[in-house]
């Protein structure tokens, strides 16, 4: 099988800039100091209060696939700029400094591996692209990562990590919504486990599409999730917001989250899950 | 009343947007030397009686091409204040004035009925060519007033707001009538009740189940169309949209907000968005334009009611007599089209 042979071996190294630099480290959280090695133990959460770090696809290609391996599809697409957008910086300047900065190409990296010796596709979300905005190229990988799902007949899971739609390609990020959501309905009708993993953040036009539409919805611990920003809701309302409103915690009590899962215990969950479900 | 429903719409707009002032100066000065030509005192004028009637033709010529000018250049944040016209058709006008035994259904079943979405069956008849059709026809509603708009919450649909539409298509879906949403919201609305019952689960809900609606879906943009709180009722077979409508991600205000970090560049913001009827047309985002009477749809509820009437009962036809497999297979396919990007 091809999942096993990497086309591009130079993908890899990438992402380093994602993770913590130097050898320690504070938890964002409760402050702790923590050594490189401890985190990476640990695949970026703090050992003591359980913080979960940010962190990129690669990251969570490597623990999920059976022996870290998978293969990329799809990794040559490109953000264009169909509206010609300017706001205070051109799009296609933002973008291509985006790529020089973060040595990544767009919010989303599409791959398929093993898991637990199934077929998986996997797409996950990059906060560190333009915060991890979905336009046209996002829309449209997670659309065929939802195509290679039937071709396969592999079981798909989205990781979200998003701030939402991007702006800058104005309704052509809007309509990814839809795209994303249509092409889902063909995973539906065939019985194709979906499993939407909400990771902070997960918001706007991405939990109001594809992240909602898990058959099963898991979230990481206190990622914020939601529709509308928080401060938007502040300004709007005139209130202050509840202590822990739209983390995880919230939306499973609110019924929109199925269950939490601690990233030391994702692969082993999807793993039970899927056991269940195929 | 929340609706229109005026029978002689003669009468000019009483809300005077920026743009429309040196239009609305003329206009004044012209009816008040129309006044002046009735009564007695101008044949006490030198030039008389024909002098003025000359200088009123000349004014009225040169209003008309004022108007003109003034409408069909319009920048694209003029295009935005249109759309926001305090009394412009709304969903309510339009069913009105489009159809016949409309009657309004209500509730999510689940939680309770959104004022701000509304929806009912109705039916869309042309005596001339004999066409009638039970639709079942959906959209969002404003108020026009204070007291509507607090009632409507201002066009802001809740989480059961979007619930009640999916009901209303699945239903629609089950007696196999066909479904026309009217979108005119400046959003979801976001509160902390909407979160908590799961505002973004109601939108990916309808956009996901639209997608695969077994009857024909025809959208139409009659106002604002801001984000997702426009899609979750935007998924169809054929989107149209009203000349002076927006529709985009982002409303250019929140958009100057973000991107700009200031509240002042709103209009850059709605140039930058390509968010009007042409330029979604251009885009391949919507199917096709419905024009607007010169100055506004609220200048001629009527004929902008009619206009798209016309249109939906054409559109229909084309509708109509596919396979449910077919209209969901092109549907997907539409949606599936949409994006530019790199491929090397």
């Amino acid at each position: 099988m091809v999942w096993f042979k990497r086309a591009n071996p130079s993908i890899r190294t990438t992402d380093k800039r994602d993770t913590p630099e130097g050898l320690w480290s504070k938890c964002d959280s409760c402050g702790a100091a923590l050594h490189k090695k401890q985190l990476e133990d640990h695949l970026y959460t703090c050992p003591d209060c359980g913080f979960h770090f940010r962190i990129s696809p690669v990251l969570y290609f490597s623990f999920l696939f059976d022996g870290g391996k998978w293969e990329e599809f799809d990794g040559q697409l490109r953000a264009a700029d169909p509206l010609g957008f300017v706001d205070t910086k051109n799009y296609p300047q933002r973008v291509r400094d985006t790529i020089a900065k973060s040595g990544k190409s767009e919010a989303c990296r599409n791959a398929t591996g093993v898991l637990d010796g199934s077929p998986l596709v996997v797409s996950a979300m990059d906060f560190g692209f333009i915060g991890g905005s979905m336009g046209s190229v996002v829309g449209e990988k997670i659309a065929r990562a939802a195509d290679r799902s039937v071709e396969l007949n592999a079981p798909l899971i989205v990781i979200s990590q998003s701030g939402g739609a991007r702006m800058m390609e104005g309704a052509f990020s809007l309509m990814q919504m839809a795209k994303t959501s249509a092409r889902l309905t063909r995973l539906g009708e065939r019985g194709i486990p979906f499993i939407s993993l909400m990771t902070d953040p997960t918001m706007g036009g991405i939990s109001a599409s594809f992240a909602m539409l898990g058959d099963l919805n898991l979230s990481e611990p206190k990622a914020l999730i939601g529709f509308a920003g928080p401060r938007v809701i502040r300004d709007t309302i005139k209130r202050d917001l509840p202590e822990g409103f739209q983390r995880a915690e919230f939306l499973k009590e609110h019924g929109f989250v199925d269950t939490i899962v601690h990233r030391k215990d994702l692969r082993s969950q999807l793993i039970k899950l899927l056991g269940h479900m195929r | 009343m929340d609706f229109l429903l005026r029978s002689k719409h003669t009468m000019a707009a009483k809300v005077v947007l920026d743009f429309e002032k040196p239009l609305y100066e003329l206009e004044e000065k012209l009816s008040e030397m129309r006044v002046y030509l009735k009564s007695g005192e101008v044949d006490s004028l030198s030039e008389g009686r024909s002098g003025l009637k000359r200088e009123i033709e000349a004014l009225e010529a040169k209003v008309e091409s004022l108007r003109k000018t003034i409408y069909k250049n319009l920048t694209r944040w003029q295009k935005v204040q249109l759309a926001r016209h305090p009394e412009r058709p709304y969903t309510l006008d339009y069913i009105y004035m489009m159809m016949k035994d409309f009657v309004e259904l209500s509730g999510d079943r689940n939680f309770g009925d959104d004022k701000a979405i509304i929806g009912g069956f109705a039916r869309l008849a042309d005596e001339a060519t004999g066409f009638s059709q039970s639709v079942m026809v959906i959209g969002h509603q404003k108020g026009r007033d204070t007291k509507s708009n607090l009632y409507r919450n201002f066009g802001m649909a809740q989480p059961e707001g979007y619930r009640k539409a999916l009901r209303l298509m699945k239903m629609a879906e089950k007696f196999r009538k066909p479904v026309i949403t009217l979108i005119d919201t400046p959003g979801a609305f976001p509160g902390i009740e909407a979160e908590e019952r799961g505002q973004a689960e109601a939108i990916a809900r309808n956009l996901y189940e639209m997608a695969s609606l077994k009857v024909p879906i025809i959208c139409v943009i009659i106002g604002e169309g801001a984000s997702g709180g426009a899609i979750g009722i935007g998924v169809g077979d054929r989107i149209l949209m009203a000349e002076n409508a927006w529709y985009s991600v982002i409303s250019p205000e929140s958009c100057s907000s973000i991107l700009w970090r200031s509240w002042n560049f709103k209009e850059q913001a709605a140039e930058a968005l390509k968010l009007t009827a042409d330029d979604l047309l251009a885009q391949g985002i919507i199917d096709r334009i419905v024009t607007e009477p010169l100055g506004g749809a609220h200048h001629n509820p009527e004929e902008m009611a009619a206009t798209l009437k016309a249109i939906l009962i054409e559109e229909l036809q084309g509708l109509l007599p596919k396979a449910p497999t077919t209209l969901v297979d092109e549907r997907i396919a539409k949606f599936s089209l949409m994006g530019v990007w790199e491929e090397s």
